[in-house]
């Protein structure tokens, strides 16, 4: 038994090697340097306490992350509850717009918003020209274009968990409700929503994780003038040569990251966030 | 009659409104790349395709394309046939040990491409593959994998194991069951997967800034610099083209997938 299996270890042998020699082992040397330069010890931890930039990248990122998700996560479960209770035929296109943003390259979409929302871009013209406002409005590199850029790119990663746990609803507990006279809001309030909790929370864990280290969205629309700990990252590393202090910044967004999802794989199992694969 | 339960009319609006403001953005570069003018903007008096005959007629857009093209190809390659065993040897397996490293598989998805990207940028400089094909491929090779993992996972859960079972109780061998019993069931998620890990590559932006810079200069990297640098119509046809590209991409793995489900 024992020899048998041993032609199936061989098989993962191969995807085991590459991701311990490049993956694993790039990023190990990150957590490493993070305590070793520019001199050995807990100093570049120490900036987090004492560092009023690297502590404001911190909040900034944050306060973004929460934005964004709480946005992604209404209007995701909009969208996920219209195409959970849409008919057969129906939820086919709907599952389309879904799907075809989120495969569409982030850089695409990145600067298809820069079109949009820049100071001669076409929202700003179409508002000029229709008379509603005099001068442009500040729509892009700031916090705001950000936030509308990075809630654009997170929306089909919500529908997917909420779309998931909404169809496991029976269909028959909502026909239930309603023959018993429930109002369409409490129908919702009190069956449905209760019932895609699972999914909302995978949704919300998911997207909160993909905001946290995201890069070329804010980069682009942030326009350099809002800084989210990625960008701050590598402007440490390629631009300011502090392998310390970038290396310790990317350390905690690891940590942040993987507690996340230790807390949440308590409450919800990470199988909905990642799929069966997980 | 109807008896299902619908969405009243404001959830139905406020659904419109969401799927628009999905697609907008991404609809909206085309008429942008067919302006005549020399800015971004919309069309003013006539369409043109002199946009397009830029991208097309330049030999650093078709040199950009052409580069990520093969780092795809070769790193889609890498990815299918690691993940894919991956898959079926953990699978196979099935026990704690295995499942530790299907999480492992997963990492690349977890972990900011940011943080990989500053370790890959220093690990490389000691192996002499900054700016090299190789090493782009190898990192969007290692990144590749949880794409195939998920999707050949999922296609082996639908595999009856008795099947296996059977062809190895008749006396074939590991390679022949491999070949003849387990991977044409699972095609369609093979397929499905390659078709990910191919996106993932060519999209791939993070870690060729920090791990490339002349020699190898993929498409997103020369659509960052001209983000960056001069926003003009050229790119709106490159997005166009881009745009393309992906949604037949999209298509053919639903396609894949409608005919597997049949």
């Amino acid at each position: 038994m024992r020899r048998q299996d041993a032609g199936w270890w061989l098989l993962i042998l191969p995807a085991f090697l590459l991701m311990t020699a490049f993956y694993v082992a790039p990023i190990a040397q990150v957590l490493a340097i993070s305590f070793t330069e520019p001199s050995p010890g807990l100093g570049n931890y120490e900036r987090l306490f004492t560092s009023e930039s690297v502590q404001r990248v911190i909040l900034t990122t944050l306060r973004i992350c929460v934005i964004t998700t709480s946005l992604a996560l209404l209007l995701g479960y909009i969208l996920a509850y219209k195409i959970a209770l849409a008919s057969e035929a129906a939820r086919q296109w709907w599952i389309l717009a879904v799907l075809v943003p989120l495969w569409i390259s982030v850089l695409v979409r990145a600067f298809a918003w820069v079109t949009l929302l820049r100071r001669q871009g076409l929202v700003n013209n179409a508002l000029m020209e229709a008379g509603v406002i005099s001068e442009p409005l500040q729509l892009v590199w700031n916090e705001f274009g950000i936030i509308v850029g990075m809630v654009h790119y997170m929306v089909p990663y919500a529908v997917l968990p909420l779309l998931a746990s909404m169809r496991e609803i029976d269909p028959r507990l909502l026909a239930a409700a309603r023959g018993l006279g429930a109002s369409r809001l409490t129908i919702f309030g009190r069956v449905f929503l209760p019932l895609s909790m699972p999914g909302l929370i995978a949704a919300g864990v998911l997207v909160f994780i993909f905001s946290l280290g995201f890069y070329i969205t804010p980069a682009i629309l942030g326009g350099g003038k809002t800084l989210m700990v990625a960008e701050w990252i590598g402007l440490q590393i390629l631009d300011l040569i502090r392998w310390g202090l970038g290396t310790m910044m990317a350390t905690v967004l690891v940590v942040a990251i993987l507690a996340t999802l230790a807390i949440f794989s308590r409450v919800v199992d990470l199988r909905r966030v990642f799929g069966s694969g997980a | 009659m109807d008896h299902a339960h619908r969405p009243g009319p404001w959830i139905s609006a406020a659904a419109w409104a969401v799927a628009i403001y999905l697609l907008v953005p991404i609809t909206i570069v085309i008429p942008v790349s067919l302006t005549d003018q020399r800015f971004l903007s919309l069309p003013q008096e006539a369409l043109s395709l002199r946009h397009y005959a830029t991208v097309l007629g330049s030999p650093e857009w078709l040199n950009s394309i052409w580069q990520s093209f093969l780092i795809a190809v070769a790193s889609t390659a890498i990815a299918v046939v690691a993940g894919t065993l991956c898959a079926i040897g953990c699978w196979r397996l099935s026990r704690k040990s295995t499942e530790l490293i299907r999480a492992l598989m997963l990492l690349p998805i977890i972990i900011p491409s940011i943080v990989y990207a500053i370790g890959l940028y220093r690990y490389f400089a000691n192996l002499d593959l900054l700016d090299r094909f190789l090493g782009v491929a190898l990192a969007h090779g290692v990144t590749g994998i949880p794409y195939v993992v998920i999707t050949v996972s999922t296609a082996l859960a639908a595999f009856d194991p008795r099947l296996e079972q059977a062809a190895r109780g008749m006396g074939a061998s590991l390679s022949q069951t491999l070949r003849w019993v387990i991977l044409p069931r699972i095609a369609p998620g093979i397929v499905s997967g390659a078709i990910f890990a191919f996106i993932h590559s060519w999209d791939e932006l993070v870690i060729v800034l920090f791990i490339a810079s002349r020699d190898v200069f993929t498409l997103p990297r020369r659509i960052w610099d001209g983000i960056n640098e001069n926003l003009d119509p050229a790119m709106a046809a490159v997005a166009v083209l881009l745009v393309v590209f992906t949604l037949l991409l999209l298509l053919l793995d639903l396609a894949l997938r409608k005919r597997r489900d049949a």
